[in-house]
């Protein structure tokens, strides 16, 4: 076990854990205003009004939170022609044939597909929040910006909960995720596996 | 009000008590007979108990010049020149229209914070009321307010207090030329039918009621001398909907992407289920090539290879 592979320092794992639980705030809180059958979510926080309050504190937070990490790792997370071609081949992903897949950098395209996703839902989060921010922000704002905001805010969660959902399942999927997040390092055998192309680049740089 | 009278409710999606037939109300103001006074203001703030800050004279009549939580109706003055050049001093009492169909209860998504009464009253719960402002989003006629002492929003409440035991509104009691009145929806339409047919005898050949049914009707209506533009009275929107934007926010989105989500858990569960999970072998056996003939680390794992 000593030569497990560090992929996550301390710091990237607290700024990723400190995400996922304002996400999970911030989360519950705002689905408790998306739609009556989740209200009763907002006895978590204290009530209704409690939770109109909290909300957007969670949410600005997180997306602050989340930038710190988008810029840490935006740098592993640039598409190439691997990675058209992984997701082309989404059969075997999902029927976890990875022998047939192409090499895997740092990120899978999955990943990096999930990443970009998450950068855009949250900006638009971002914006729209504060446009819809009653206390401070929307008297600023016109009738028809606000519609807008309420229309975009409430389907970029959905699509951030979506790939929230889809993230956590993949990390419960391929085992030996949840370890790289929780204590930063990974077997050698699960970097080959997953990551060929990370795996030899960290071996070369040890030699 | 008995909690039988209420037929719809804010972020409720079970049917409400519906057993009881309950005559709908309106109140019918009469833009033609208003001369402004702004009795109605001070009556309106005077039984519901609100004193609102004195504000700043903006050189204009609007006193105040817009609705707030505290003054829950006020006179619009609109000058207006009809194409025979003279001048039409329209005047208009602005505040809650209680629509049919209410923006405000549909984008409300606090339950019970909104809530519409047999009777065609839309009436707003503040104990209920998260302060979150999406009914504001959702008025179609630019009208509720949140309160910056309280975070609360208010708006007209039709009197129903008042009506719930048999008197008409604050503003309809004290009106001294008679220009608001009240009474069954039925009645207040056949009313204004005299009027319009006694303004159009007298040249207003446009005269009319708005009643829009873009919100399915509304219990406060207006008579107005020009029925064909009521943008004329201070910006009275001439076809008043709920905003598509809306509609589609609080509509069947809401419950589709609900189900996503559902789906989206239940997918994931199956396929653990089905394909099951994605191990690696930790411990290959010594035998087992692949890996150690692939494996370049193996100069960096052995100390002997290494020194």
């Amino acid at each position: 076990m000593n030569d497990d592979i560090e992929r996550y320092t301390p710091s990237e794992r607290s700024n990723h854990w400190a995400v996922a639980v304002l996400f999970i705030l911030a989360g519950l809180s705002g689905l408790a205003l998306f739609h009556p059958a989740l209200f009763g979510l907002s006895a978590l926080f204290g009530g209704g009004t409690w939770t109109r309050i909290l909300h957007p504190f969670l949410g600005l937070a997180m997306f602050l939170l989340f930038l710190w990490l988008a810029i840490r790792f935006a740098g592993h997370n640039r598409m190439n022609d691997r990675d058209a071609r992984w997701l082309r081949q989404w059969r075997d992903v999902v029927g976890n044939r990875e022998d047939r897949l192409p090499e895997v950098e740092r990120y899978n395209a999955g990943q990096k597909l999930l990443f970009w996703v998450l950068v855009l839902s949250m900006l638009v989060l971002v914006v729209s929040g504060v446009i819809i921010w009653r206390q401070y922000f929307s008297a600023m704002f016109g009738i028809e910006t606000l519609r807008w905001a309420s229309l975009l805010h409430a389907a970029a969660a959905f699509v951030l909960i979506l790939s929230i959902i889809v993230h956590i399942y993949a990390a419960i999927w391929v085992k030996g995720s949840v370890g790289a997040m929780l204590y930063g390092r990974v077997s050698r055998a699960w970097a080959r596996k997953h990551h060929l192309g990370w795996y030899k680049a960290v071996v070369r740089e040890r030699k | 009000m008995a909690t039988q009278d209420i037929i719809a409710r804010s972020a409720t999606t079970t049917p409400m008590p519906s057993v009881r037939q309950v005559g709908e109300v309106a109140k019918l103001i009469d833009t033609s007979k208003c001369i402004g006074c702004k009795a109605c203001q001070v009556a309106c703030s005077e039984w519901n108990d609100l004193r609102d800050d004195v504000g700043s004279n903006l050189g204009v009549y609007d006193n105040p010049i817009d609705l707030t939580a505290d003054s829950w109706t006020v006179m619009r003055f609109a000058e207006y020149e009809n194409p025979a050049g003279n001048l039409e001093w329209l005047i208009r009492k602005d505040g809650c229209m209680h629509c049919e169909d209410p923006g405000c209860l549909k984008a409300c998504p606090s339950p019970g914070a909104i809530v519409k009464y047999a009777n065609g009253i839309v009436d707003f719960n503040q104990d209920k009321c998260i302060g979150c402002g999406y009914c504001i989003t959702g008025c179609p006629f630019n009208i509720p307010r949140i309160s910056q002492k309280d975070h609360k929003a208010y708006k007209c409440t039709l009197c129903s207090d008042r009506v719930a035991v048999g008197l008409e509104p604050a503003c309809v009691k004290t009106c001294p030329t008679g220009a608001i009145v009240f009474g069954s929806k039925e009645d207040m339409i056949e009313h204004a039918d005299g009027r319009i047919a006694d303004l159009k005898e007298r040249g207003f050949e446009h005269a009319g009621l708005y009643d829009p049914a873009g919100v399915g009707g509304t219990h406060v209506m207006y008579v107005l001398h020009h029925a064909d533009q009521p943008s004329l009275y201070s910006s009275l929107p001439d076809e008043p909907a709920v905003s598509p934007l809306v509609s589609l926010w609080k509509g069947v989105t809401k419950p589709l992407a609900l189900f996503a989500m559902g789906a989206a858990v239940l997918a994931g569960f199956f396929h653990y289920v089905r394909v099951g999970p994605n191990r690696v072998e930790e411990d290959p056996e010594p035998g087992e090539p692949i890996v150690h003939e692939v494996d370049p680390s193996v100069h960096v794992v052995d100390p002997k290879g290494r020194e």
